[in-house]
């Protein structure tokens, strides 16, 4: 195990803020919007969940890395977090299911952090001040100053305009076979039957997470992975009898092309389930605007009503944007609210196969209140009539 | 769902006295749930036993019974009150299982009443062992394998198929008592009779032993509209086999994965549902497999528990008041997160909003850690098994908030006041061993560490001091590595520190050090300096504390509740981002109450009552409140008591930190210390040598009270007597003094708390015994604390007195005539107000005695002196210028809340202004005291003069008969008339000097219709006196012999008193009468009383009235 390196590292914010913290993972210099997460389970989910592609994350709770890295709890192929900032980062790894340390893992991949930093103090400045732009960076004062890291931190573009998702996305298609990981004894997910029993499933990968694909095999699709920019005919040619929009970094009104697809496939009446990202592209397909939220929604404790039974969930939530549905009046239906400050979660169209999801039903990290949004989605795949849904 | 409006009046169940596993939490979840309900609207009617407690105030519901908690006393209210519905989740075990008889006996179906917050079925789905096994199954999650069994023989079948070690778990009870884990057949057999006994119902679950696994909670809640959510994780630092509530435990778990969590928390929604709590809160406690991640349920109690109180403390959710809310209707999403939500906000605001408004139905984050410890008093039980086991033995806990885990675990540390700032605690293992080479040392400390202890959390810093690895120290005791290794690198930075000594304190590495947690004390020793010294250095480094709220959200949005911990900043920040704290102190001027710190035995909640009220008193005068304690269960931990609350340990660095944060604005006019117990006056000097002022009574004044010298002066101004006395610090000092002021004397050291260490010696041979002990257990020696040696008054009655004073003016709160004769602490003696049997001229004396010291020592608040009252003659025995432990009971016997008199006077208020005048009430109160003997098998239940009650209960009635007997009844003394005890006998075994006092309540026994036993010796007295008593053998003088008798079912009660030479003997008495539930007295005086009360009882049906109805017709008599 590599020792952990105790060298100095630095959080310069577009704001002016310096601080100084000790550095770990991987020892470059990286620029980013500065994002909190209160989850106070899943740091390895979060480091390599697509959607952080140029954030740089920071979590709430104070003491991190303490059970390690390991595969089955990897979102991706890899770290996709620009940078990662907590308070204290365990010495040690204690969890049966541990392979390395967090220090290992974002040093393989390349992934800077820093630690030692209040990063309550920090979490009041965004919350205040909004995202700021930041750098993070190991390198001696002596070689930059506090001040150029502020200009690098002032210089960096925001996340609006910016088209993440070609970052994140695969070269090529691919077929997705793994079923959700297991913990002992515990009972396995509701489903329609093995992979396959339901149809096809093809997902666009936006920086999708290995969760929803997880998901979707448990509830009995055999699913295909596509690259964002595949073009609607192709994925029809795949004959899919669901399309997933999955979720994704950034700002979904960069994404043009992305936009122009799905309004293909709405045309075309696949069952269309949006995730996330996916949810918001699939509402600017429909002519709806989205805007950036001051600080994101990017935690596990979201609550979210479902309007149609009255009941709540409490979620896995990641995002800066968000669907204003006075945009969508008349053309949408809104089936979730979020509890905290009535921000659109969910929306469907009146007789249509079309469910689309502001917050992150395969959860992962998070609690799996929501879980069964899919086996709704594979009804709708089914075409059985859902209450309140069909119109 | 809106609130029900089919409801109108709804009854609560309080938990009773304060016992081992059931303590102040549930007046804290009372008094939340009472507030609630009555602000929705509902007539709310309260009854508890326990009058030290905020929910009997009283203001604090329409209808308040102090009355037993049995099932024909609550009938009887039921009855007269015909509430709609019975809130019965927020009074412990105790309220489930009165709820749970009053459904079965139908009480509740004839009289239409509805059981809220859980039902009959769900309770019975939890608490019966075999249903909730078969429940758990049902939903696909594993137990441990065991079997229930009513008798010795089916539960060695089961043992044989499970295995050793096994686990042994009685049915209905709470705190795990009779619960024990046994390793070998001979410890099982003796154990599942004892565990058999312990419980209700007479079944015991025979476990499969999970061991070494690791344990965590989740406090669940869920609405009627099935809406769950976990309110906090909570992980054990111990491992399973020892009792959740003996646990060191931490906030939130710290050693699960996303998946991992996930899956307990799926499990934990799919259990409420299962069992079927329908509304309120629930705890669901889980073992897990370090090894391969299995998991299975180990428990649930469908209610507000200890552990929710802890989880409300850990997380700003307010887990009692919500359940109280969702019991009436509410559902989740309908309740906004106080913590959050300005009360003016409306529901439905969108986002950006400049006044948001948040739903309950959230789960809170926390960006903190929390350390609960618990707090043992093994030193007050000689003989006990100190082994932390299945069943609770701890008395009281603390709870600690800090930035990381280390900073928290040396808070934690610093408040549980065991002398430990740290881990410096000196191993007297490893000392002695010492000299027996390094090799023996460290197997030691293993083997020692195998055996869960008390101060295990030391012996673990001291084995990784002493060179055993982390995976060592993980292998024998079970604890994660992860918490190991959190030890082992403050052992390491202390380590550093004693090398660098003075060096230490350059303000890089003191920076380091105060971020990791450590207090002033621990770095002035590692350093070699005075605390004082690091104190003025960390100033020289502007290293201050800074204050974070405790928000529910882990800052994502702003918090209005001033709910505080402190915490230092890590050293490399840097001066860059200077933070703007969040203490954001008021402009008023301002009192800071002191709390009162973990429960022990002889400082609970009556201290905490004290506070609370205290806080009360100055909110009304005007005054910005700010409370300091770190007491998890208490009433004046609710962020909503005082304006703003620290929750921190009761330090002097903490507290001064705390004063400095609040003083950059408004003014700090002044401490309350009086409050507290000794917990805050402990701190007085140190408080006003930093200049600050305390209110109220001066601290020479307490030093006048304390010091015996001093103290004497005062009672030969006042002309005033007290027993003869001097102090010595050496054997033959002792000797001399107590030849001097004859034999028997009273013995103990100076400066302690409920008669600790206090002892009753009546020759010259007990005398050096004792003092040869107390040098041994004295850290240095006598020469600090010498032994205190007064001539003790045989016989002699005791008299407690509280008053106010405003240095003018005295009025008395209440005069209380002990019922036990002097030499039983008087925390441990039942006592009468008004009083029963003395002299109305003994009583004016004592008032005028009371008076004139209140004076002479200028009390300005309360102060509590003891009397003994012998021939005729009055004697001062001690004077407490501070609110003492009977204040709440006298405050309930007379209608007057004198903790809030007593603060308002502190506050420059005067008594004529107040209007306060003594009440002497027509009614009788009588104070009962509540042993945690069940729990510590092997200990003697005789009392003396060292305190060991946990808790009190009050009867209240109309004579003196009335009231002790619903004192008895309440404390769980089920005194039996002649009908229930026919076919069985009154059993006398009593000493000498006590056997004409025994004839006389044997012949009130016969005469109401008992048949007498005495062992040989006795029944030959009260045969001589006339009475008919059968004659058996002493345990010593061959079977069949007395205790035979009371194992077969033959005695119904029994009167055991002792001297020197007989108590031994009589150990056996006394435990099997504990054991086997018979009712049972070792004083003439109560034995007395009890005759009195069976007499009484045997008249008719005990009547019920509440407080209101008393103090109504006060006010008109």
């Amino acid at each position: 195990m590599p020792a952990i390196d105790e060298g100095l590292a630095r959080l310069a914010l577009a704001n002016g803020t310096v601080l100084r913290g000790r550095s770990f993972g991987a020892r470059r210099t990286v620029v980013g919007e500065l994002v909190f997460n209160t989850a106070m389970t899943g740091y390895q989910e979060v480091v390599t969940d697509p959607s952080y592609r140029g954030q740089i994350v920071l979590m709430t709770a104070p003491q991190i890395g303490n059970v390690g890295w390991n595969r089955g709890d990897l979102e991706s192929t890899t770290a996709h977090a620009a940078g990662f900032v907590v308070r204290e980062l365990s010495p040690t790894v204690s969890n049966w299911r541990s392979e390395v340390g967090l220090h290992e893992a974002l040093l393989a991949a390349g992934v800077p952090g820093i630690s030692g930093v209040d990063t309550r103090t920090l979490t009041r400045l965004l919350r205040e001040e909004g995202s700021l732009g930041a750098v993070l960076s190991p390198v001696p004062v002596s070689d930059c100053s506090d001040e150029e890291l502020v200009a690098a931190a002032r210089r960096w573009g925001g996340m609006e305009g910016r088209d993440l998702v070609s970052e994140v996305t695969c070269p090529a298609p691919y077929t997705w076979e793994e079923s959700s990981l297991r913990m002992p004894g515990e009972p396995a997910a509701a489903s329609f039957g093995p992979p396959g029993a339901l149809g096809h499933a093809v997902v666009y990968d936006f920086g999708v997470k290995h969760a929803i694909l997880r998901q979707l095999c448990d509830v009995g699709f055999r699913v295909t992975v596509v690259p964002a920019r595949t073009p609607p005919d192709e994925v029809l040619a795949c004959r899919p009898d669901g399309v997933v929009l999955s979720n994704g970094p950034g700002d979904p009104a960069a994404l043009p092309w992305a936009v122009q697809s799905t309004q293909v496939l709405l045309a075309k009446g696949v069952p269309l389930l949006g995730i996330c990202l996916g949810h918001q592209i699939l509402s600017l397909a429909l002519g709806g605007r989205t805007y950036k939220l001051k600080f994101g929604h990017h935690g596990i404790n979201h609550p979210v009503k479902d309007l149609r039974t009255g009941r709540v969930e409490i979620t896995s939530q990641n995002h800066g944007f968000s669907v204003d549905f006075a945009s969508l009046h008349g053309v949408a239906v809104l089936t979730h609210l979020n509890l905290n400050d009535n921000t659109v979660e969910g929306l469907a169209l009146p007789g249509r196969p079309v469910l689309s999801l502001q917050y992150h039903p395969e959860a992962s990290p998070g609690p799996r209140d929501a879980g069964h949004l899919f086996c709704r989605f594979a009804r709708l795949v089914r075409g059985e009539a859902l209450d309140g849904e069909g119109g | 769902m809106p609130r029900r409006s089919d409801l109108h009046s709804i009854l609560i169940l309080g938990s009773g006295p304060i016992v081992i596993g059931q303590a102040c939490e549930f007046d804290y979840s009372g008094s939340q749930g009472a507030k609630a309900l009555r602000q929705e609207g509902y007539r709310v009617i309260l009854v508890n036993s326990n009058p030290a407690t905020i929910m009997t105030d009283p203001e604090l519901a329409d209808r308040t019974y102090i009355e037993p908690l049995t099932v024909p006393v609550v009938t009887r209210i039921l009855e007269r009150e015909r509430p709609d519905a019975v809130l019965p989740t927020l009074g412990g075990q105790t309220a489930l299982n009165l709820a749970m008889a009053l459904g079965r006996e139908g009480v509740l179906a004839r009289l239409g009443i509805e059981l809220i917050g859980a039902s009959l079925e769900a309770i019975d789905k939890a608490e019966d062992r075999e249903k909730f096994k078969a429940a758990m199954e049902r939903i696909g999650l594993r137990v441990p394998r065991s079997g229930l069994v009513r008798s010795l023989s089916e539960a060695i079948a089961i043992q044989r198929e499970i295995g050793f070690p096994t686990i042994l778990r009685p049915s209905f009870t709470l705190g795990g008592t009779g619960s024990s884990i046994a390793y070998n057949a001979a410890e099982f057999a003796e154990r599942v009779e004892w565990a058999l006994g312990q419980s209700p119902v007479g079944t015991v679950l025979i476990e499969e032993s999970v061991l070494g696994w690791k344990e965590f909670e989740l406090e669940v809640m869920r609405d009627r509209k099935d809406n769950v959510v976990v309110v906090c994780s909570i992980e054990n630092f111990d491992p399973m086999g020892v009792h959740t509530g003996d646990s060191i435990t931490v906030a939130p778990a710290m050693t699960l994965t996303d998946k991992e969590y996930q899956r307990m928390r799926t499990a934990a929604a799919a259990v409420i549902r299962e069992i079927g709590v329908e509304t309120g809160g629930a705890n669901i406690q889980f073992a897990i497999n370090p090894r391969n991640g299995q998991m299975v349920v180990v428990e649930m109690n469908p209610r507000v528990s200890r552990s929710s109180a802890l989880a409300s403390k850990a997380t700003g959710f307010p887990i009692a008041k919500i359940a109280a809310k969702l019991a009436v209707g509410y559902t989740l999403d309908e309740l906004p997160n106080d913590i959050t939500t300005r009360p003016e906000a409306r529901r439905g605001s969108s986002e950006g909003s400049t006044d948001p408004w948040q739903p309950a139905c959230f789960e809170p984050t926390l960006d903190y850690v929390v350390v609960k410890i618990p707090r043992f008093a093994f030193e007050k039980f000689p003989g006990a098994d100190a082994t932390l086991t299945t069943q609770m033995k701890s008395v009281g806990e603390v709870m600690a908030i800090g930035r990381t885990f280390k900073q928290a675990l040396h808070k934690a540390i610093r408040s549980l006041e065991t002398g430990s700032f740290g881990f410096d605690q000196p191993s007297p293992l490893v000392q002695s061993e010492e000299a027996l080479g390094p090799r023996v040392v460290l197997d030691e400390l293993r083997r020692s560490l195998a055996t869960p202890l008390g101060d295990r959390l030391w012996r673990i810093a001291e084995a990784l001091r002493a060179g055993l690895s982390v995976q060592e120290v993980a292998d024998v005791t079970g604890i994660d590595p992860w918490f190991l290794h959190q030890i082992r690198e403050i052992v390491e930075l202390e380590e550093q520190t004693r090398r660098l000594g003075a060096a230490a304190l350059e303000p890089t590495h003191l920076a380091q050090l105060k971020e990791a947690g450590l207090s002033d004390r621990r770095i002035a020793a590692l350093g070699g300096v005075s605390p004082e010294v690091v104190a003025a250095r960390r100033r020289e480094a502007g290293l201050r504390p800074t204050y974070s709220r405790v928000d529910t959200c882990a800052a994502e949005f702003v918090a209005h509740t001033p709910y505080l911990y402190s915490s230092y900043d890590p050293p490399w920040s840097g001066p860059a981002l200077v933070r703007p704290g969040e203490a954001d102190p008021g402009a008023r001027r301002k009192v800071v109450i002191l709390g009162g710190g973990p429960n022990r035995i002889g400082q609970g909640i009556e201290f905490d009552y004290c506070c609370v009220h205290a806080v009360q008193a100055l909110k009304a005068l005007g005054f910005e409140t700010i409370m300091i304690n770190c007491n998890p269960e208490t009433v004046s931990t609710d962020y909503d008591t005082a304006d703003r609350l620290y929750f921190e340990p009761l330090t002097l660095e903490d507290v001064l930190a705390v004063i400095e944060a609040e003083s950059e604005r408004g003014t700090v006019e002044g401490v309350l210390v009086q409050f507290g117990g000794q917990t805050p006056l402990r701190l007085a000097l140190g408080l006003e040598a930093a200049g600050v002022r305390l209110l109220g009574t001066p601290a020479d004044a307490i030093d006048r009270a304390e010091d015996r010298q001093r103290f004497a002066e005062v009672l030969q101004r006042l002309g005033l007597r007290a027993p003869e006395s001097g102090t010595a610090r050496t054997v033959q000092e002792a000797l001399e003094v107590a030849a001097r002021v004859g034999y028997p004397c009273m013995v103990r050291p100076s400066y302690v708390l409920g008669g600790r260490a206090m002892e009753l010696v009546r020759d010259p041979a007990q005398l050096s015994d004792y003092v040869h002990r107390a040098i041994l257990v004295s850290s240095s020696d006598l020469r600090d604390h010498p032994i205190l040696i007064d001539h003790f008054l045989s016989d002699a009655v005791e008299v407690d007195v509280d008053a106010v004073a405003d240095g003018k003016e005295v009025v008395i709160a209440g005069v209380m005539e002990h019922i036990e004769e002097a030499g039983i602490h008087s925390g441990d003696s039942a006592c009468v107000l008004p009083p029963n049997s003395l002299p109305h001229a003994v009583v004016e004396r004592i008032r005028r005695q009371t008076r004139a010291l209140a004076l002479e020592l200028g009390v300005v608040g309360l102060i509590n002196v003891q009397f003994a009252v012998k021939d005729g003659e009055v004697y001062v025995l001690e004077v407490n210028p501070r609110a003492s432990r009977t204040v709440p009971f006298v405050s309930k016997a007379t209608g007057v809340p004198w903790a809030r008199v007593a603060a308002q006077v502190m506050a420059g208020r005067t008594l004529r202004d107040l209007g306060v005048r003594e009440v002497v009430p027509e009614h009788v109160s009588v104070k009962e005291a509540v042993f945690p003997f069940s729990k510590f098998p092997g200990v003697d239940t005789v009392l003396g003069p060292e305190m060991r009650s946990t808790g009190e209960v009050m009867g209240i009635d109309r004579n003196f008969a009335l009231a002790f007997a619903k004192s008895q009844i309440a404390a769980g003394n089920h005194l039996p008339t002649a009908a229930q005890a026919a076919g069985k006998w009154a059993l006398f075994s009593v000493c000498d000097r006590d056997k004409p006092g025994a004839a006389e309540v044997a012949r009130m026994l016969h005469d109401l219709g008992f048949a007498l036993l005495g062992t040989r010796g006795t029944a030959a007295f009260l045969s001589e006196r006339g009475l008919p008593a059968r004659s058996i053998n002493r345990v010593k003088d061959g079977r069949p012999h007395v205790v035979d008798a009371m194992i077969n079912g033959e005695v119904a009660l029994m009167v055991n008193t002792s001297d020197e030479l007989t108590v031994r003997d009589s150990v056996s008495l006394r435990r099997t009468a504990l054991l086997r539930n018979i009712p049972y007295f070792t004083t003439i005086a109560a034995a007395r009383a009890a005759a009195q009360a069976i007499a009484a009882l045997q008249a008719g049906p005990l009547a019920v009235r509440s407080l209101q109805e008393y103090m109504a017709g006060q006010q008109s008599a």
